[in-house]
Protein backbone atom coordinates (compact mmCIF):
# COMPACT_ATOMS: atom_id res chain seq x y z
CA UNK A 1 0.00 0.00 0.00
CA UNK A 2 1.07 3.07 -0.65
CA UNK A 3 1.56 5.72 2.81
CA UNK A 4 3.66 9.25 2.90
CA UNK A 5 4.51 11.70 0.47
CA UNK A 6 3.30 11.65 -2.83
CA UNK A 7 -0.01 10.19 -2.29
CA UNK A 8 -3.20 11.20 -3.81
CA UNK A 9 -6.38 11.56 -2.59
CA UNK A 10 -9.98 12.49 -3.92
CA UNK A 11 -10.86 16.16 -3.22
CA UNK A 12 -9.78 17.21 0.36
CA UNK A 13 -10.87 13.92 1.44
CA UNK A 14 -9.26 10.93 2.98
CA UNK A 15 -10.01 8.64 -0.04
CA UNK A 16 -6.80 7.89 -1.78
CA UNK A 17 -7.29 8.80 -5.63
CA UNK A 18 -5.55 5.28 -6.93
CA UNK A 19 -7.65 2.63 -7.74
CA UNK A 20 -6.13 -0.61 -6.96
CA UNK A 21 -7.65 -3.22 -9.54
CA UNK A 22 -10.09 -5.78 -8.21
CA UNK A 23 -8.96 -9.17 -7.13
CA UNK A 24 -11.14 -11.42 -5.93
CA UNK A 25 -9.77 -14.21 -3.01
CA UNK A 26 -8.26 -16.99 -4.57
CA UNK A 27 -9.44 -20.22 -2.07
CA UNK A 28 -7.73 -22.68 -3.95
CA UNK A 29 -4.68 -22.50 -1.56
CA UNK A 30 -7.42 -23.29 1.70
CA UNK A 31 -7.97 -27.25 2.43
CA UNK A 32 -10.66 -28.95 1.13
CA UNK A 33 -13.57 -27.95 -1.02
CA UNK A 34 -12.79 -24.41 0.72
CA UNK A 35 -15.44 -22.03 -1.55
CA UNK A 36 -15.94 -18.45 -1.45
CA UNK A 37 -19.28 -17.02 0.47
CA UNK A 38 -19.79 -14.53 -2.10
CA UNK A 39 -21.45 -15.16 -4.15
CA UNK A 40 -21.40 -19.31 -4.89
CA UNK A 41 -22.00 -20.31 -0.40
CA UNK A 42 -24.40 -17.34 -0.71
CA UNK A 43 -26.85 -18.48 -3.94
CA UNK A 44 -27.35 -21.80 -1.86
CA UNK A 45 -28.08 -20.04 1.21
CA UNK A 46 -31.11 -18.16 -0.51
CA UNK A 47 -32.05 -21.30 -1.73
CA UNK A 48 -32.16 -22.88 1.49
CA UNK A 49 -33.78 -19.56 2.83
CA UNK A 50 -36.56 -19.55 0.57
CA UNK A 51 -37.33 -23.24 0.97
CA UNK A 52 -37.61 -22.44 4.69
CA UNK A 53 -39.55 -19.23 4.35
CA UNK A 54 -42.42 -21.07 2.21
CA UNK A 55 -43.09 -23.41 4.51
CA UNK A 56 -43.01 -20.61 7.56
CA UNK A 57 -45.75 -18.97 5.66
CA UNK A 58 -47.59 -22.30 4.87
CA UNK A 59 -47.35 -22.36 8.84
CA UNK A 60 -48.98 -18.85 9.74
CA UNK A 61 -51.62 -19.60 7.17
CA UNK A 62 -52.50 -23.05 8.58
CA UNK A 63 -52.38 -21.71 11.80
CA UNK A 64 -53.47 -17.95 12.61
CA UNK A 65 -51.89 -16.63 16.00
CA UNK A 66 -54.31 -16.98 18.94
CA UNK A 67 -55.79 -14.06 20.25
CA UNK A 68 -58.16 -14.38 23.74
CA UNK A 69 -60.41 -12.23 24.85
CA UNK A 70 -59.31 -8.89 26.12
CA UNK A 71 -57.97 -8.81 29.98
CA UNK A 72 -60.20 -8.59 32.95
CA UNK A 73 -58.21 -8.16 35.74
CA UNK A 74 -61.17 -9.27 38.09
CA UNK A 75 -61.51 -12.45 36.39
CA UNK A 76 -60.01 -14.78 39.15
CA UNK A 77 -60.56 -17.49 38.02
CA UNK A 78 -58.96 -17.77 34.93
CA UNK A 79 -55.82 -19.85 35.30
CA UNK A 80 -52.44 -18.48 33.31
CA UNK A 81 -50.06 -20.33 31.37
CA UNK A 82 -47.00 -18.98 29.88
CA UNK A 83 -45.54 -19.07 26.29
CA UNK A 84 -44.17 -22.79 25.74
CA UNK A 85 -40.27 -22.24 26.01
CA UNK A 86 -41.39 -20.89 29.88
CA UNK A 87 -42.90 -24.58 30.51
CA UNK A 88 -40.93 -26.11 31.81
CA UNK A 89 -39.51 -22.78 34.55
CA UNK A 90 -43.44 -22.55 35.03
CA UNK A 91 -43.52 -26.64 35.95
CA UNK A 92 -40.86 -26.13 38.32
CA UNK A 93 -42.29 -24.05 40.47
CA UNK A 94 -45.15 -26.55 41.41
CA UNK A 95 -42.77 -28.88 43.09
CA UNK A 96 -43.11 -28.78 46.89
CA UNK A 97 -39.25 -28.21 47.09
CA UNK A 98 -39.40 -24.95 44.64
CA UNK A 99 -42.88 -23.41 45.83
CA UNK A 100 -44.44 -21.50 48.82
CA UNK A 101 -41.50 -20.61 51.07
CA UNK A 102 -38.96 -22.40 48.74
CA UNK A 103 -40.11 -20.55 45.36
CA UNK A 104 -36.52 -19.03 45.20
CA UNK A 105 -34.74 -22.33 44.85
CA UNK A 106 -37.34 -22.68 42.36
CA UNK A 107 -37.41 -19.15 40.65
CA UNK A 108 -33.82 -18.43 41.06
CA UNK A 109 -31.21 -20.71 42.64
CA UNK A 110 -32.04 -23.91 40.42
CA UNK A 111 -32.12 -21.82 37.20
CA UNK A 112 -29.77 -19.17 38.40
CA UNK A 113 -26.48 -22.27 38.51
CA UNK A 114 -28.25 -24.13 35.02
CA UNK A 115 -27.74 -21.01 33.37
CA UNK A 116 -25.08 -19.59 34.93
CA UNK A 117 -23.04 -23.10 34.33
CA UNK A 118 -24.53 -22.35 30.53
CA UNK A 119 -22.64 -19.11 30.18
CA UNK A 120 -19.96 -20.08 31.73
CA UNK A 121 -19.10 -23.61 30.02
CA UNK A 122 -15.97 -22.43 28.31
CA UNK A 123 -14.15 -21.43 31.46
CA UNK A 124 -15.34 -24.66 33.74
CA UNK A 125 -14.54 -27.08 30.57
CA UNK A 126 -11.52 -25.80 29.91
CA UNK A 127 -9.75 -29.09 28.78
CA UNK A 128 -8.38 -29.21 24.92
CA UNK A 129 -10.60 -31.94 23.80
CA UNK A 130 -13.93 -31.42 21.84
CA UNK A 131 -15.36 -34.48 20.92
CA UNK A 132 -18.54 -35.39 23.01
CA UNK A 133 -17.36 -38.86 24.37
CA UNK A 134 -14.17 -37.44 25.21
CA UNK A 135 -15.59 -34.79 27.68
CA UNK A 136 -17.94 -37.13 29.62
CA UNK A 137 -18.86 -34.74 32.43
CA UNK A 138 -20.25 -31.66 29.93
CA UNK A 139 -21.84 -34.09 27.72
CA UNK A 140 -23.32 -35.51 30.56
CA UNK A 141 -24.59 -32.64 32.39
CA UNK A 142 -25.54 -31.06 29.35
CA UNK A 143 -28.03 -34.66 27.92
CA UNK A 144 -29.40 -34.06 31.97
CA UNK A 145 -30.65 -30.51 31.39
CA UNK A 146 -31.81 -31.24 27.94
CA UNK A 147 -33.73 -34.02 29.52
CA UNK A 148 -35.39 -31.77 32.30
CA UNK A 149 -36.30 -29.06 30.06
CA UNK A 150 -37.94 -31.90 28.27
CA UNK A 151 -39.29 -33.72 30.78
CA UNK A 152 -40.85 -30.21 33.07
CA UNK A 153 -42.31 -29.45 29.43
CA UNK A 154 -43.64 -32.58 28.64
CA UNK A 155 -45.18 -32.82 32.56
CA UNK A 156 -46.63 -29.08 32.64
CA UNK A 157 -48.31 -29.90 28.57
CA UNK A 158 -49.50 -32.91 30.21
CA UNK A 159 -51.01 -31.37 33.19
CA UNK A 160 -52.57 -28.52 31.69
CA UNK A 161 -56.47 -29.25 30.71
CA UNK A 162 -56.63 -27.20 27.42
CA UNK A 163 -60.06 -27.65 26.23
CA UNK A 164 -61.09 -25.57 29.56
CA UNK A 165 -58.32 -23.43 29.00
CA UNK A 166 -59.46 -22.73 25.47
CA UNK A 167 -62.93 -21.96 27.10
CA UNK A 168 -61.65 -19.63 29.30
CA UNK A 169 -59.80 -17.07 27.31
CA UNK A 170 -62.31 -18.03 24.18
CA UNK A 171 -63.60 -14.56 22.86
CA UNK A 172 -66.94 -14.21 23.65
CA UNK A 173 -69.69 -12.94 21.33
CA UNK A 174 -72.37 -12.11 23.58
CA UNK A 175 -72.53 -8.32 24.74
CA UNK A 176 -73.43 -8.37 27.96
CA UNK A 177 -75.03 -5.03 29.75
CA UNK A 178 -73.49 -4.89 32.83
CA UNK A 179 -76.42 -1.96 33.88
CA UNK A 180 -78.78 -4.79 33.39
CA UNK A 181 -81.06 -5.49 36.89
CA UNK A 182 -80.56 -9.16 35.87
CA UNK A 183 -76.31 -8.72 35.70
CA UNK A 184 -76.63 -6.54 39.46
CA UNK A 185 -78.74 -9.80 41.24
CA UNK A 186 -76.06 -12.13 39.87
CA UNK A 187 -73.00 -9.69 41.05
CA UNK A 188 -75.04 -9.30 44.66
CA UNK A 189 -75.31 -13.16 45.01
CA UNK A 190 -71.43 -13.98 44.55
CA UNK A 191 -72.31 -15.40 40.99
CA UNK A 192 -69.89 -13.47 39.32
CA UNK A 193 -66.56 -14.81 41.64
CA UNK A 194 -67.01 -18.06 39.87
CA UNK A 195 -68.56 -17.77 36.54
CA UNK A 196 -66.36 -13.85 35.75
CA UNK A 197 -67.34 -10.95 35.83
CA UNK A 198 -67.88 -11.22 31.72
CA UNK A 199 -70.02 -14.21 33.07
CA UNK A 200 -67.24 -16.38 30.49
CA UNK A 201 -67.18 -18.99 33.29
CA UNK A 202 -63.67 -19.77 35.33
CA UNK A 203 -61.61 -22.58 36.05
CA UNK A 204 -64.38 -23.92 38.96
CA UNK A 205 -67.82 -23.03 36.62
CA UNK A 206 -68.52 -23.01 33.14
CA UNK A 207 -69.86 -19.70 31.64
CA UNK A 208 -73.12 -17.99 31.63
CA UNK A 209 -73.71 -16.97 28.42
CA UNK A 210 -75.43 -19.19 25.71
CA UNK A 211 -76.29 -21.58 28.38
CA UNK A 212 -78.88 -23.24 26.10
CA UNK A 213 -81.15 -23.71 29.13
CA UNK A 214 -84.36 -21.83 30.05
CA UNK A 215 -85.25 -19.90 32.69
CA UNK A 216 -86.69 -22.00 35.42
CA UNK A 217 -83.68 -24.66 34.64
CA UNK A 218 -81.28 -21.82 35.50
CA UNK A 219 -83.54 -20.73 38.44
CA UNK A 220 -83.01 -24.34 39.82
CA UNK A 221 -79.36 -24.43 39.23
CA UNK A 222 -78.94 -21.23 40.79
CA UNK A 223 -81.04 -21.95 44.48
CA UNK A 224 -79.84 -25.85 44.49
CA UNK A 225 -76.32 -26.23 42.64
CA UNK A 226 -75.22 -28.88 40.19
CA UNK A 227 -71.79 -30.77 40.01
CA UNK A 228 -69.17 -28.41 42.18
CA UNK A 229 -71.57 -25.73 42.80
CA UNK A 230 -73.25 -25.64 46.38
CA UNK A 231 -77.00 -25.68 47.11
CA UNK A 232 -78.06 -22.20 48.29
CA UNK A 233 -75.87 -19.65 46.68
CA UNK A 234 -79.04 -17.66 45.72
CA UNK A 235 -80.01 -15.92 48.78
CA UNK A 236 -82.46 -13.16 47.15
CA UNK A 237 -86.05 -13.06 46.82
CA UNK A 238 -87.93 -15.20 43.90
CA UNK A 239 -89.01 -12.03 42.28
CA UNK A 240 -84.92 -11.05 41.88
CA UNK A 241 -84.52 -14.88 40.87
CA UNK A 242 -86.81 -14.68 38.18
CA UNK A 243 -85.21 -11.55 36.92
CA UNK A 244 -81.93 -13.27 36.62
CA UNK A 245 -82.56 -16.11 35.52
CA UNK A 246 -84.69 -14.93 32.28
CA UNK A 247 -81.71 -12.16 32.28
CA UNK A 248 -78.92 -15.42 32.34
CA UNK A 249 -81.25 -17.54 29.39
CA UNK A 250 -81.20 -14.31 27.03
CA UNK A 251 -77.61 -14.24 26.97
CA UNK A 252 -77.15 -15.80 23.50
CA UNK B 1 -25.13 1.87 -15.21
CA UNK B 2 -25.24 -0.21 -12.33
CA UNK B 3 -21.47 -0.28 -12.56
CA UNK B 4 -21.10 2.70 -13.01
CA UNK B 5 -22.96 4.43 -10.36
CA UNK B 6 -20.62 1.82 -7.86
CA UNK B 7 -17.61 3.03 -9.67
CA UNK B 8 -19.19 6.37 -9.33
CA UNK B 9 -19.77 5.91 -5.21
CA UNK B 10 -16.16 3.92 -4.94
CA UNK B 11 -14.21 6.36 -6.00
CA UNK B 12 -15.76 8.96 -3.42
CA UNK B 13 -15.99 6.88 -0.80
CA UNK B 14 -13.89 3.49 -1.37
CA UNK B 15 -16.49 1.23 -0.64
CA UNK B 16 -14.74 -1.90 -1.56
CA UNK B 17 -13.02 -2.78 1.64
CA UNK B 18 -15.84 -2.62 3.16
CA UNK B 19 -18.37 -4.88 1.51
CA UNK B 20 -15.69 -7.24 1.01
CA UNK B 21 -15.05 -7.61 4.65
CA UNK B 22 -18.21 -8.68 5.30
CA UNK B 23 -19.16 -10.51 2.28
CA UNK B 24 -15.56 -11.86 0.96
CA UNK B 25 -14.47 -15.15 3.01
CA UNK B 26 -14.32 -18.26 3.02
CA UNK B 27 -16.71 -21.33 3.54
CA UNK B 28 -14.70 -24.32 4.79
CA UNK B 29 -15.71 -27.79 3.44
CA UNK B 30 -16.64 -28.96 6.91
CA UNK B 31 -19.14 -26.86 7.20
CA UNK B 32 -20.96 -26.72 3.87
CA UNK B 33 -24.18 -28.99 3.45
CA UNK B 34 -23.29 -29.30 -0.14
CA UNK B 35 -20.52 -31.26 0.38
CA UNK B 36 -21.46 -33.38 3.71
CA UNK B 37 -25.06 -33.30 4.42
CA UNK B 38 -24.19 -33.60 8.02
CA UNK B 39 -23.09 -30.04 7.83
CA UNK B 40 -26.50 -28.74 8.43
CA UNK B 41 -26.22 -28.34 11.44
CA UNK B 42 -23.84 -25.26 11.10
CA UNK B 43 -27.17 -24.01 9.54
CA UNK B 44 -29.23 -23.56 12.51
CA UNK B 45 -27.16 -19.75 13.59
CA UNK B 46 -27.68 -18.51 10.16
CA UNK B 47 -31.59 -19.93 10.48
CA UNK B 48 -31.93 -17.78 14.12
CA UNK B 49 -30.50 -14.69 12.39
CA UNK B 50 -32.99 -15.20 9.09
CA UNK B 51 -35.85 -15.34 11.68
CA UNK B 52 -34.56 -12.72 13.59
CA UNK B 53 -34.76 -10.37 10.42
CA UNK B 54 -38.56 -11.42 10.06
CA UNK B 55 -39.08 -10.94 13.31
CA UNK B 56 -37.93 -7.32 13.02
CA UNK B 57 -39.49 -6.50 9.54
CA UNK B 58 -43.01 -7.91 10.98
CA UNK B 59 -42.70 -5.92 14.14
CA UNK B 60 -42.04 -3.06 12.30
CA UNK B 61 -45.22 -3.93 10.19
CA UNK B 62 -47.40 -4.62 13.26
CA UNK B 63 -46.24 -1.51 15.46
CA UNK B 64 -48.20 0.43 12.47
CA UNK B 65 -50.97 -0.78 14.06
CA UNK B 66 -50.87 -1.84 17.52
CA UNK B 67 -51.43 0.79 20.00
CA UNK B 68 -49.82 0.66 23.71
CA UNK B 69 -52.62 1.22 25.97
CA UNK B 70 -54.94 -1.01 28.01
CA UNK B 71 -58.25 0.67 26.38
CA UNK B 72 -56.93 0.41 22.66
CA UNK B 73 -54.29 -2.88 22.96
CA UNK B 74 -56.72 -5.28 22.49
CA UNK B 75 -58.65 -3.60 19.92
CA UNK B 76 -56.35 -2.81 17.81
CA UNK B 77 -54.60 -5.97 17.81
CA UNK B 78 -58.04 -7.43 17.33
CA UNK B 79 -58.71 -5.68 14.22
CA UNK B 80 -54.95 -6.23 13.16
CA UNK B 81 -56.17 -10.10 13.03
CA UNK B 82 -60.09 -9.49 11.21
CA UNK B 83 -59.61 -6.17 8.94
CA UNK B 84 -56.36 -5.67 7.81
CA UNK B 85 -55.62 -6.90 4.83
CA UNK B 86 -52.44 -9.33 5.47
CA UNK B 87 -52.65 -8.75 9.01
CA UNK B 88 -53.47 -12.03 10.07
CA UNK B 89 -50.41 -13.14 8.00
CA UNK B 90 -47.92 -10.57 9.54
CA UNK B 91 -49.13 -10.96 13.29
CA UNK B 92 -48.96 -15.07 12.54
CA UNK B 93 -45.34 -14.76 11.31
CA UNK B 94 -43.89 -12.57 14.37
CA UNK B 95 -46.25 -15.30 16.44
CA UNK B 96 -44.71 -18.54 15.27
CA UNK B 97 -41.37 -16.66 14.43
CA UNK B 98 -40.89 -16.31 18.31
CA UNK B 99 -41.22 -19.55 18.92
CA UNK B 100 -38.97 -20.59 15.52
CA UNK B 101 -36.01 -18.73 16.58
CA UNK B 102 -36.22 -20.14 20.34
CA UNK B 103 -36.31 -23.56 18.30
CA UNK B 104 -33.60 -22.55 16.64
CA UNK B 105 -31.50 -20.91 18.90
CA UNK B 106 -31.53 -23.73 21.27
CA UNK B 107 -30.26 -26.28 18.64
CA UNK B 108 -27.28 -23.85 17.51
CA UNK B 109 -26.48 -24.08 21.13
CA UNK B 110 -26.47 -27.57 21.47
CA UNK B 111 -24.50 -27.46 18.12
CA UNK B 112 -21.98 -25.33 19.47
CA UNK B 113 -21.91 -27.36 23.10
CA UNK B 114 -21.54 -30.66 21.87
CA UNK B 115 -19.04 -30.05 19.26
CA UNK B 116 -16.67 -28.09 21.63
CA UNK B 117 -16.86 -25.09 20.10
CA UNK B 118 -16.67 -22.67 22.88
CA UNK B 119 -13.43 -23.56 23.98
CA UNK B 120 -9.96 -21.56 23.62
CA UNK B 121 -9.99 -19.12 21.66
CA UNK B 122 -14.15 -18.72 21.50
CA UNK B 123 -14.88 -18.12 25.20
CA UNK B 124 -16.06 -14.41 24.59
CA UNK B 125 -18.33 -15.68 21.42
CA UNK B 126 -19.81 -18.57 23.78
CA UNK B 127 -20.82 -15.66 26.59
CA UNK B 128 -21.96 -13.41 24.03
CA UNK B 129 -24.51 -15.63 22.44
CA UNK B 130 -25.84 -16.87 26.09
CA UNK B 131 -26.70 -13.35 26.24
CA UNK B 132 -28.54 -13.09 22.92
CA UNK B 133 -30.37 -15.82 24.46
CA UNK B 134 -31.30 -13.92 27.21
CA UNK B 135 -32.36 -11.28 25.51
CA UNK B 136 -34.56 -13.25 22.90
CA UNK B 137 -36.23 -15.02 26.07
CA UNK B 138 -36.92 -11.37 27.54
CA UNK B 139 -38.06 -10.55 24.31
CA UNK B 140 -40.52 -13.68 24.28
CA UNK B 141 -41.60 -12.54 28.32
CA UNK B 142 -42.31 -8.65 26.98
CA UNK B 143 -44.02 -9.64 23.43
CA UNK B 144 -46.74 -11.84 25.62
CA UNK B 145 -47.91 -9.09 27.35
CA UNK B 146 -48.92 -6.26 24.23
CA UNK B 147 -51.83 -8.02 23.08
CA UNK B 148 -53.71 -7.41 26.42
CA UNK B 149 -55.57 -10.31 26.39
CA UNK B 150 -56.40 -12.93 29.10
CA UNK B 151 -53.50 -14.84 29.22
CA UNK B 152 -51.04 -11.61 28.50
CA UNK B 153 -52.54 -10.39 31.41
CA UNK B 154 -52.18 -13.27 33.88
CA UNK B 155 -49.39 -14.54 32.43
CA UNK B 156 -47.43 -11.70 33.41
CA UNK B 157 -48.84 -11.20 36.83
CA UNK B 158 -47.15 -14.86 37.45
CA UNK B 159 -43.78 -13.68 35.79
CA UNK B 160 -43.96 -10.53 38.37
CA UNK B 161 -44.75 -12.25 41.51
CA UNK B 162 -41.65 -14.59 40.14
CA UNK B 163 -39.79 -11.42 40.16
CA UNK B 164 -41.10 -10.47 43.66
CA UNK B 165 -39.78 -13.29 44.80
CA UNK B 166 -36.04 -12.50 44.10
CA UNK B 167 -34.53 -11.90 47.98
CA UNK B 168 -33.50 -7.81 49.08
CA UNK B 169 -33.97 -6.54 45.22
CA UNK B 170 -37.33 -8.43 44.01
CA UNK B 171 -39.72 -5.27 45.46
CA UNK B 172 -37.53 -2.67 43.34
CA UNK B 173 -37.28 -4.66 40.36
CA UNK B 174 -41.26 -5.97 40.37
CA UNK B 175 -41.87 -1.58 40.46
CA UNK B 176 -39.38 -1.40 37.68
CA UNK B 177 -41.33 -3.33 35.25
CA UNK B 178 -44.50 -3.14 36.23
CA UNK B 179 -44.17 0.79 37.20
CA UNK B 180 -46.19 0.11 40.42
CA UNK B 181 -46.11 -2.01 43.42
CA UNK B 182 -49.96 -3.08 43.38
CA UNK B 183 -51.17 -2.60 40.29
CA UNK B 184 -50.49 -4.60 36.91
CA UNK B 185 -52.08 -2.16 34.26
CA UNK B 186 -51.36 0.82 32.01
CA UNK B 187 -48.02 1.47 33.54
CA UNK B 188 -46.96 -2.00 32.88
CA UNK B 189 -47.85 -2.14 29.13
CA UNK B 190 -46.37 0.87 28.61
CA UNK B 191 -42.91 -0.53 29.86
CA UNK B 192 -42.76 -3.50 28.39
CA UNK B 193 -43.86 -2.19 24.98
CA UNK B 194 -40.91 -0.13 25.44
CA UNK B 195 -38.25 -2.90 26.94
CA UNK B 196 -39.65 -5.62 24.08
CA UNK B 197 -39.29 -2.13 20.91
CA UNK B 198 -36.61 -0.13 21.89
CA UNK B 199 -34.52 -1.38 25.17
CA UNK B 200 -34.43 -5.27 24.26
CA UNK B 201 -33.66 -5.17 20.42
CA UNK B 202 -30.88 -2.33 21.13
CA UNK B 203 -29.24 -5.03 23.49
CA UNK B 204 -29.88 -7.14 20.68
CA UNK B 205 -28.14 -5.47 18.01
CA UNK B 206 -25.34 -4.85 19.74
CA UNK B 207 -24.85 -8.53 20.80
CA UNK B 208 -25.14 -9.46 17.51
CA UNK B 209 -22.63 -7.33 15.93
CA UNK B 210 -20.23 -8.50 18.79
CA UNK B 211 -21.02 -12.19 17.91
CA UNK B 212 -21.04 -11.66 13.88
CA UNK B 213 -17.48 -9.69 14.25
CA UNK B 214 -16.10 -12.02 16.49
CA UNK B 215 -17.14 -14.94 14.24
CA UNK B 216 -14.98 -13.16 11.24
CA UNK B 217 -12.05 -12.70 13.29
CA UNK B 218 -11.60 -15.91 14.24
CA UNK B 219 -13.30 -17.88 11.72
CA UNK B 220 -15.77 -21.19 12.07
CA UNK B 221 -14.38 -23.61 14.16
CA UNK B 222 -12.17 -26.34 12.45
CA UNK B 223 -14.09 -29.90 12.05
CA UNK B 224 -13.87 -32.67 14.77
Amino acid sequence: MHRGKGMKFVGDSRVPAERKPFVPKDYSEYPGKTEAFWPNYLLKEWMVGAVFLIGFLCLTVAHPSPLERVADPTDTGYIPLPDWYFLFLYQLLKYSFAAGPYTVIGALVIPGLAFGGLMLAPFIDRGPERRPSKRPLATGFMLLSVAAVFYLTWESVDQTDWEAKEKMGAISAVEIDKNADGYKIAEANTCLSCHGGELGGGAAAPKLTETGLSAEEIAEIAVNGKGNMPAGVFKGTDEELKVMSEYIAELK
Amino acid sequence: MLNKIYDWVDERLDIAPLWRDIADHEVPEHVNPAHHFSAFVYCFGGLTFFITVIQILSGMFLTMYYVPDIKNAWESVYYLQNEVAFGQIVRGMHHWGASLVIVMMFLHTLRVFFQGAYKKPRELNWVVGVLIFFVMLGLGLTGYLLPWDMKALFATKVTLQIVEAVPLLGPYLKILMAGDAAIVGAQTLTRFFAIHVFFLPAALFGLMAAHFIMIRRQGISGPL
